[in-house]
């Protein structure tokens, strides 16, 4: 790379983030530290039932014996899980009937962020359950989800509101004894979205939670639970952005899925936390459990994601293909830049007879970042004419990145159909320069390369998100390219 | 004058390639740049389109009376100066379309024009690619993927013909084209030339120039032009070969 080109990308990329601000908000919080009564006081401050506090004590109780997962393929310092406050909330808690009526500090801070919560409401039809961050603040369309029977709450309502189904649930995809994160999640969690779609009911909007990390050195801990009954259809959107911040944030959320039989599930994420400044300061550490369960016959569980943000990704949406004839797919889009690391992608799990999964995963690195993917799909025995599709695909900008790709296949029926492919490319100064001799600036170049490049996932995305998901994508490797 | 070029040194990674290049073009002249491999006509074009490898020593290029040596490949291209690249590099997932759509309204943002919409500009397209008889399939696939040598050499002359230029530099148009081929482009190339536009073909062989024929030829040898004259030169080149230029070097430059 000449110098030239190399100095004009390093001024692009030393673009501050535009999404980092602090809004000031009176909070309530618990000290930092983490022991049986931290978790007892989360319970409290939340006025759950019982049942919930002992769920949390458990998965409490179990953390005490996990160890943090040493494998995935990022660096980071040790955290102090005892220098971490576990509980945050907006201290006044009123129940809005409009938009009026919310913090004034909080609505800025939507409007900063370009997703006035007013416009949502008119263009988009979307019934927004904004969680900021642990509380819900605002949900709206309530009334029209409640016509059709379908609930859209944040968790601490659907726990008070609708226990019955919180207990089926709850914990029965990602058990609190999954993973390290998702344990700590389970002992921990604030606050999150519930979703239960009736039997044969097609949602009629997309649902949609926009998340924030506000609070200082506070760990969110969200905590995501849709299901979908028999025949039902429903689309979430997950999107997020955080304010600047020095110390190194944790959010360990976790997401549960669960299709029934012939019931759709749609789950998008655009994900931008803080990546931390261009040294590799500060930033999101990103530590996810997202797993859908297609328990029913011809069911389906669809992840889109466009990962641009956090100093650390590590997530696997993943899909147990229980019911026969049920589908998972995974679409991703993952772009690390300056020093962000992110080591992410999919497990399918094959179970049941004729299920099928398609993964689409395009990483992009630029910068010192480094971006691996890692995916697992498994068939089982009884799986019979299980099929798998897999794309793997990673893009280079500049020398200074790394990209790789972990692939597991584990394979116990014969019948199995597995095809992966995989392809690492790299955008060149010679097609910058064929671009430029066309009239198109090196960024507008980047862009369109890039663009080419994640089409296919962002097809996949509804409309209004594909269209934030694009802006993101330009911010996110504004000059980083030669 | 469209094109001066005064005492052009240029070199890359310290090795002077281009030695003193002296070169005048008119608009509505077609000029032959001529010479052995290794004299530097491919820096030239290179040079003339920016290329930031190349570091121009010494010498200056006025281009439509703006100092060329001061702007941006990308404005270049927006003042009208196109280069048909000897290798055209794939750029997998953008189309054809969606590369001549940005570069068109790029190109018209610059000059303080409205940009084309979708139906003006398709329409744009379609009549354009009849000039070098390009398939309609080739405008949505991606920008010289998978596309034959000779395919991608069409495809830069229908980028040149919906650019259209001022000037434009072919670099080598000829080379890996066969016979057909080599008609199409430069039937191609022969539409688009104009009482307000000028062209630089860069050719290594003397057949191209059978079809696209120039009104000045250049022998460009080591670094420098060292023989000028009408298209007859070009058949004395393909007579004599190389070496009678070679042989008489001292002789023509002094």
């Amino acid at each position: 790379m000449s110098t030239t080109e190399t100095q004009k990308i390093e001024e692009l990329a030393n673009k501050e983030y535009k999404y980092g601000f602090v809004t000031e908000v009176e909070e309530d919080r618990l000290p930092k530290g983490l022991n049986e009564d931290i978790v007892r006081q989360i319970s409290a401050k939340k006025e759950e039932p019982e049942w919930m506090t002992e769920w949390r004590l458990k998965a409490f109780r179990h953390w005490l014996t996990m160890e943090e997962p040493k494998w995935p393929n990022v660096k980071y310092p040790p955290i102090d899980y005892q220098d971490i406050s576990y509980y945050s909330a907006p201290k006044k808690k009123p129940k809005y009937n409009s938009l009026d009526e919310v913090d004034p500090a909080i609505r800025e801070t939507y409007n900063k962020l370009g997703i006035p919560l007013e416009e949502q409401m008119m263009l988009a039809g979307v019934a927004v359950d904004a969680v900021f961050d642990s509380v819900s603040v605002a949900t709206t369309f309530k009334d029209k989800l409640k016509e059709l029977g379908i609930i859209f709450c944040s968790m601490s309502e659907a726990i008070k509101e609708h226990p019955d189904l919180v207990k089926k649930y709850l914990g029965s995809v990602v058990p609190y004894t999954d993973n390290f994160y998702a344990t700590l999640n389970s002992a921990v969690f604030s606050d999150g979205s519930f979703v239960y779609v009736p039997k044969g009911v097609r949602c009629p909007m997309e649902l949609s939670t926009y998340f924030r990390i506000n609070a200082s050195e506070t760990g969110q801990f969200e905590r995501t639970l849709i299901v979908a009954d028999e025949g039902a259809y429903v689309s979430y959107l997950e999107g997020c952005t955080a304010p600047m911040r020095d110390e190194n944030q944790l959010h360990a959320a976790v997401v549960e899925l669960v299709a029934l039989d012939n019931a759709t599930i749609k789950y998008s994420t655009v994900q931008n936390w803080y990546p931390g400044d261009k040294e590799g300061k500060g930033g999101i550490y990103n530590f996810v459990t997202k797993r859908g369960a297609c328990r029913g016959v011809n069911s389906k569980i669809s992840w889109t994601q466009v990962e641009t943000g956090s100093a650390i990704t590590w997530k696997y949406p993943s899909c147990i293909l229980q019911g026969d004839n049920s589908i998972g797919e995974f679409y991703s889009v993952a772009v690390t830049n300056n020093y962000q690391q992110a080591d992410t992608g999919t497990k399918m799990i094959h179970i049941g007879k004729n299920t099928k999964s398609t993964i689409v995963s395009k990483g992009i690195s630029a910068g010192r970042s480094n971006n691996s993917y890692r995916g697992l799909v498994k068939i089982t025995k009884k799986a019979e004419n299980a099929r798998n599709f897999s794309q793997c695909d990673s893009l280079l900008i500049g020398d200074k990145c790394g990209a790789h790709t972990f692939p597991y296949l584990e394979i116990n029926n014969s019948t199995a159909q597995v095809e992966h492919e995989a392809t690492t490319s790299k955008i060149g100064e010679d097609q910058i320069f064929y671009l430029n001799q066309r009239g198109i600036s090196t960024e507008d170049a980047v862009n369109l390369i890039v663009n080419g490049y994640v089409k296919e996932v962002l097809a996949e995305l509804p409309m209004e998100f594909a269209v934030e998901a694009q802006k993101l994508l330009s911010i996110s490797l504004e000059g980083s390219v030669g | 004058m469209l094109l001066e070029i005064k005492n052009l040194h240029a070199s890359i990674d310290g090795n002077e390639i281009l030695k003193g290049i002296d070169l005048k073009v008119d608009a509505g002249e077609v000029h032959a740049i001529m010479g052995p491999n290794g004299s530097g006509k491919s820096t030239l074009a290179s040079v003339l389109a920016g290329r930031e490898e190349y570091e121009v020593t010494q010498g200056e290029i006025w281009y439509n009376g703006k100092n060329l040596l001061e702007l941006s490949p990308e404005d270049r291209a927006r003042e009208g100066l196109f280069l048909a690249f000897q290798y055209p590099v794939e750029i997998p997932g953008v189309s054809n379309t969606n590369l001549l759509k940005t570069a068109v309204n790029e190109i018209r943002k610059y000059r303080g024009e409205e940009e084309l919409d979708a139906m003006e500009f398709l329409e744009l397209l379609k009549e354009k690619s009849k000039l070098v008889e390009l398939d309609q399939k080739f405008l949505s696939r991606s920008v010289n993927e998978g596309f034959s040598g000779g395919e991608k050499k069409r495809n830069e002359i229908f980028q040149m013909a919906v650019l259209n230029p001022k000037l434009a530099i072919l670099d080598e148009t000829d080379s890996g084209l066969d016979i057909d081929a080599l008609r199409i482009v430069a039937n191609g190339v022969n539409k688009l030339r104009g009482k307000d536009k000028a062209i630089i073909v860069v050719t290594h062989y003397q057949r191209l120039l059978n079809y696209i024929v120039p009104d000045f030829v250049h022998v460009l040898y080591n670094g420098r032009i060292v023989k000028s004259g009408g298209k007859e030169l070009a058949l004395e080149l393909e007579e004599k070969g190389y070496d009678w230029i070679k042989n008489g070097k001292s002789e023509v430059t002094v």
